[in-house]
């Protein structure tokens, strides 16, 4: 079994584990984990199950609040990542665990040569971070846990990761940031079993922009790591 | 201001008079530590320049000859350390040599000039001769202080560049012994067409042309101390990597820059070191090199950005930078092996320390109130590194960044972001007399020389 500390504290911390099972064979899937994803085929079900220990508040998203330990059937139409977050006194961790829903008429998955950008950009989202922040938040998490899923099951695949920071502050400073930002995500998948020499890292800081108006919404969409094929 | 923070004030209206004249000459006396450690402590001199006598009839003296009558008194207006005769206060006087010199026309008023220059410029056959006289108004038995005779090629650069040459002359002559700063060149980023470019003007923004034509992302350029190389980051296939480009040769040079992001280079006042940003583990630290980029040390250990290093030219024994270990980018200062780190800045967003040439101040930008959402302006602030007082040299002009000091210590140049363009301006280094020397927007980082 996988655990999975997602930020470090320095007393008790909540140990959380979310594991899938589909059809008769099982896999530990940690958040971020190692182990490639379960899948299924359409109208088929899984067991997810999860264990915590050190933790007062356990909750899975979409299921709601939940014991400290327990399982429960799922039956998803489309691919799903399930988020578990326990919290207790020493702070809180969470892990993720991610079920594919294999499309019937799927061509067998080729190597990545004939990867178009369009396919690569609909499974490897961008994380997104927090103001002046390269932590990976729960959710960047999730979205790098299925990124790492992707990748691994794409292993001819090669990535960069970019680093982009929105544009208040120092343009040097925004490029050490966002070379930050890169790394933790490369990070994330390295943890989540991808190769680290599968991945390179660049930082574009302030110099590209996703969004040019001067609001929140606009400043959360440049602030990220981003992926692309690496040719 | 804040000394009197901890003081209960006593319910007495005599007390508490008191205590404002204290706090009031304290105030008084910030200005004077700024100004006396940037060479504009001294009372101003009165200078009148005047037009210089076109002694030749080629047709090619007017224009040139204006050129250099406006390049001369500006540089001379620029100083920082002269009170300058207008030129509507001036005698209607072109002295073409000192027979011609009527030295109590201008000591009277309204010039009231202490100091004269005058000389004569001619166009001559394709060159420039050009004769400059400097004269001490208030010792007629023996005026003279400088006499200095040029000739070049004639051409409007060659005006403007004699003009620089004789303002030098004067101010090093009248302004303690420190050359002046007319023959220096300003280095810069200039984004035009999606790409960005290292440019380079002289000091006053005239003569801008691009030094780099690479098609990618150009930034952070800083010449050499002998101005014969400029090193910048640049955005290759692989990434940041340091590049330099020989100034002499007319083409890039070979710097072996560290694998990973490299970022923000700094030379040491002797040529011989750079110090710089690099995140060949994942993380950006401080890095020192020799000039071509052997002999790689690391310098800092922090979690979190390291960037913007700065050298302390006196020494080259410490070196200042911008660190995010804590959070929002902070300065710092260290050893330049890394040891004795202290954190100079108390708080808000502090970026871009410039270290100025006589060692005493460091030049930043900082935001004090600076948080998500925030209102308020990131500045110019100047601190003494000794005391750690500190003094803000820009006000409510949009978003200021990348101090640079001239290398007289009297002028910083900056990045000053106002109605989405971003332009460079030059002020004195107690934040008067701001000026803007670009016009075309997208002009950013820019880099005082050396010399």
């Amino acid at each position: 079994m996988r655990t999975l500390h997602v930020r470090h504290f320095a007393s008790l911390i909540a140990v959380a584990t979310l594991t899938l099972a589909a059809g008769c064979h099982k896999k530990a899937v940690g958040g971020g984990g190692g182990a490639p994803a379960d899948s299924i085929t359409p109208g088929g079900g899984a067991v997810l199950a999860w264990k915590t220990s050190d933790a007062t508040d356990i909750s899975i998203d979409g299921i709601g609040t939940v014991n400290a330990y327990g399982t429960q059937n799922v039956q998803p139409t489309d691919s799903t990542t399930y988020h578990l977050v326990a919290r207790g006194p020493g702070g809180s961790t969470d892990a993720t665990a991610r079920l594919t829903v294999t499309a019937p008429a799927a061509p067998p998955q080729s190597t990545g040569e004939t990867m178009d950008e369009q396919m690569f950009e609909q499974n490897v989202k961008p994380a997104f971070f927090d103001y002046d922040s390269y932590d990976v938040r729960p959710d960047a998490q999730t979205i790098l846990a299925q990124d790492a899923s992707f990748l691994a099951a794409h292993p001819t695949l090669k990535v960069v990761v970019g680093g982009y920071c929105d544009d208040r502050g120092s343009a040097e400073y925004n490029l050490a940031l966002g070379e930050n930002r890169a790394n933790a995500a490369k990070q994330a998948l390295v943890n989540g079993g991808i190769a680290p020499d599968r991945v390179r890292t660049v930082s574009y800081g302030k110099e590209k922009q996703f969004c040019s108006q001067a609001n929140e919404q606009c400043w959360q969409l440049n602030r990220r790591a981003g992926f692309s094929l690496d040719r | 201001m804040r000394a009197f923070k901890g003081i209960s004030l006593p319910h007495s209206r005599s007390i508490c008079f008191i205590l404002l004249l204290l706090s009031l000459e304290w105030q008084a006396g910030a200005q004077d530590w700024v100004r006396t450690g940037t060479n504009l402590g001294a009372a101003r001199i009165r200078l009148a320049a005047a037009d210089f006598n076109p002694s030749s009839a080629d047709p090619q003296t007017p224009a040139l000859k204006n050129t250099f009558d406006t390049t001369l008194y500006s540089d001379l207006n620029n100083a920082g350390i002269f009170d300058m005769v207008s030129k509507s206060m001036a005698p209607p006087l072109t002295p073409a040599s000192p027979q011609q010199m009527n030295l109590a026309a201008w000591a009277a008023a309204p010039a009231n000039a202490s100091m004269v220059a005058f000389g004569s410029f001619a166009a001559s056959g394709g060159r420039l001769a050009v004769y400059g006289w400097l004269f001490d108004a208030k010792n007629p038995e023996s005026p003279q202080i400088l006499g200095k005779q040029y000739n070049e090629a004639a051409s409007q650069d060659n005006a403007r560049l004699i003009a620089h040459r004789f303002a030098d002359e004067i101010i090093t002559r009248l302004g303690g012994g420190i050359p002046g700063i007319a023959e220096t060149h300003i280095y810069y980023v200039a984004a035009r067409g999606g790409n960005k470019e290292i440019w380079q003007m002289d000091y006053d923004g005239q003569g801008a042309h691009p030094v780099t034509h690479l098609g990618t992302i150009s930034l952070s350029p800083r010449v050499s101390p002998n101005n014969d190389r400029v090193a910048f980051a640049s955005l290759g296939k692989m990434g940041w990597s340091i590049r330099m480009f020989s100034l002499v040769l007319g083409r890039g040079v070979s710097f072996s820059s560290p694998v990973g992001t490299t970022l923000s280079p700094a030379w040491s006042s002797d040529g011989a070191k750079l110090a710089f940003s690099a995140a060949r583990s994942g993380d950006p630290e401080i890095f020192t090199s020799d000039a071509n980029g052997g002999n790689l040390k690391q310098v800092t250990t922090f979690k979190g950005p390291d960037v913007s290093p700065t050298w302390n030219p006196k020494t080259n024994a410490q070196i200042a930078w911008c660190s995010g270990r804590t959070g929002l980018p902070q300065i710092y200062l260290m050893d330049s092996d890394g040891t004795s780190v202290q954190r100079l800045t108390d708080g808000g967003y502090a970026t871009s320390p410039s270290w100025s040439p006589n060692g005493q101040f460091l030049a930043f930008a900082w935001n004090r109130k600076y948080g998500p959402g925030a209102p308020g302006g990131q500045d110019i602030y100047i601190m003494d590194i000794a005391s750690k007082r500190w003094t803000q040299l820009t006000h409510d002009e949009g978003r200021q960044d990348f101090p640079s000091w001239s290398p007289d210590g009297r002028h910083i140049v900056f990045q000053r972001e106002k109605g989405g363009g971003s332009e460079i301006w030059t002020m004195l280094s107690d934040g008067t007399e701001q000026h803007r020397l670009t016009q075309s927007s997208g002009n950013s980082m820019p880099n005082w020389s050396w010399k």
